[in-house]
């Protein structure tokens, strides 16, 4: 048995391996989102045209900068698996927290089933006749189930391949870009005829404020970061570096995402196609791109559902921990240091609704659970400032300018709540329902099996006061 | 060559769900559930984080 720790004649005792740094913090959160830049972010022009997706690519951006820089705060000094939930615990109380873990759960593994969903759709688009049912189920079975074993070998290994793949992916962006010539328009892309001022805004800024739903699949994920706040050498320093710069990866990767795809493709099409970035490589009319492309979507899917899969299933186990899901479920594996039970748990999940789900309905699902654990946190951080200020206990990172984050966060929430409500009102409401459920559920009978006093685990002096 | 792949994957994910559980269940009787379970958060900042300001 490897790497157990004893203490006297205390029973043997088995916890997450540290061995992941900053490279492995940005894998992870860049991994999740770079599939948005091949595909989603795309719909926010069928809702208000190309140029309401640039716009909504950079207020959007502004929404995620303030969740990485107020993330990035408050893990460094939480940190422990769960991420927000963990967070959500120590900071508001157990009812938030068990909400906040479902929100976890709900994005990431809906998450991982469009990324499967995407990467069989990718596929069966250069397929031909004969692709049936079948062989579209068998892509998603293998690329859930292939990478669920990759997790439950182990978190290096796990993230290892992220790096990789995910650097593959943006590099492709970045190749693709340069191959246009983007100094000399006209030569291949034709912003100025894509783009004009009768179709930059075809359903003027209400267009603009529905597509803050779709927006929101740019970033989606970036503070999935924290979930490896317990598996990292150094929390205080590697999740404050590794979340930012990945936030400053994906902000000029998305912002050159949009360039390539409103410069090639109508915004009608651009609003409708699953693939821009591969609709783009083709058509630029060079198979060399637009095979690279190809590969290039699949890859972003696989390291997204790869980080999906890690992150899900450390929420999951952080639940069964503090005993607000049965203890079952916190078990670690002995040799590979992973949450073995929650990672195989989680697997006929994402299949039952990868087989049963389109790819909007994850997607909005995805979403809806993203946006509400963003508006916890713009709450999360005015507490977390009001009862431990500055001075009183040790951050890795202070984030500036407070509390003008968290105001714009909160507001930005607000708008595209509201832009969801416009586009997948019936969703909206069924999920709200389920999470009052749930907390219900929480409230009157999981709560009673919850050692309350266990449940705090951060060494910091008492809150401001109490 | 798709199809070939899918089937493929097909044969390649059963096996791999059957690894999972096999050595689940290899796990779960070699080792007792107190040790399985017995991972606890704040453990890291306990040893590492001493919150000194």
């Amino acid at each position: 048995m490897a790497n157990t720790t004893t203490a006297g004649s205390a029973p043997q005792r088995v916890s997450l391996s540290r061995v992941l740094g900053p490279a492995h913090v940005w894998a992870l959160g860049v991994g999740i989102v770079l599939v948005g830049e091949y595909t989603g972010w795309n719909f926010a022009a069928d809702k208000g045209g190309s140029l309401a997706a640039l716009i909504i690519c950079w207020m959007i951006g502004l929404l995620y900068t303030s969740v990485a820089m107020i993330d990035s705060e408050v893990t460094s000094t939480v940190a422990a698996a769960g991420g927000q939930y963990a967070q959500a615990k120590h900071i508001v109380g157990p009812l938030m927290a068990f909400n906040v873990a479902l929100y976890l759960v709900f994005a990431y593994t809906m998450l991982e089933v469009s990324n499967a969903i995407l990467i069989a759709d990718t596929i069966k688009s250069y397929a031909g006749e004969g692709f049936g049912d079948w062989h579209y189920r068998g892509v998603i079975a293998t690329v859930i189930v292939v990478l669920a074993t990759l997790n439950y070998r182990g978190v290096l290994a796990t993230l290892n391949v992220n790096f990789v793949i995910t650097a593959i992916a943006y590099l492709a962006i970045i190749v693709l870009f340069f191959s246009v010539q983007p100094w000399s328009q006209g030569a291949v892309l034709k912003l100025g005829e894509m783009v004009t001022p009768a179709n930059a805004l075809p359903y003027g800024w209400i267009g603009v404020v529905a597509a803050f739903h779709w927006g929101v699949w740019y970033y989606l994920g970036i503070e999935g970061t924290t979930q490896a706040a317990e598996e990292v050498r150094s929390p205080s320093r590697s999740l404050p570096y590794g979340t930012m710069a990945g936030m400053i990866t994906l902000l000029i990767g998305a912002s050159l995402t949009w360039y390539i795809c409103a410069s090639l493709l109508p915004w009608q099409y651009l609003g409708y196609t699953y693939f821009p970035l591969l609709d783009a490589g083709r058509m630029t009319g060079s198979k060399t791109l637009e095979y690279m492309m190809f590969t290039a979507t699949i890859l972003a899917g696989l390291a997204s559902a790869n980080g999906c899969i890690n992150d899900a299933a450390r929420s999951w186990f952080s639940l069964g921990r503090d005993r607000y899901l049965p203890t079952w479920f916190s078990a670690v594996h002995p040799k590979y240091r992973t949450p073995y039970r929650s990672i195989v748990f989680l697997v006929p999940i994402a299949l039952a609704f990868a087989f049963i789900a389109n790819l909007g309905q994850a997607i909005t699902f995805s979403i809806l659970s993203g946006v509400l654990q963003y508006t916890f946190m713009s709450v999360n951080i005015i507490m977390f400032r009001n009862k431990w200020p500055l001075g009183t206990i040790r951050r890795g990172f202070t984030h500036p300018f407070h509390p003008i984050p968290a105001v714009v966060l909160f507001i930005l929430c607000v708008v595209t709540f509201f832009a969801i409500f416009l586009g997948y009102g019936a969703q909206l409401t069924a999920m709200v329902v389920f999470y009052i459920l749930m907390s219900l559920w929480f409230h009157f009978y999981r709560y009673q099996y919850v050692r309350r006093g266990e449940q705090f685990t951060m060494p910091w002096p008492k809150p401001k006061g109490y | 060559m798709w199809m070939t792949v899918a089937n493929i994957g097909w044969v390649v994910s059963a096996a791999l769900a059957l690894w999972m559980l096999y050595d689940w269940y290899k796990t779960d009787t070699s080792y007792s559930e107190e040790m399985l379970t017995s991972s606890r958060e704040g453990e890291i900042e306990v040893v590492q984080e001493k919150h000194r300001v």
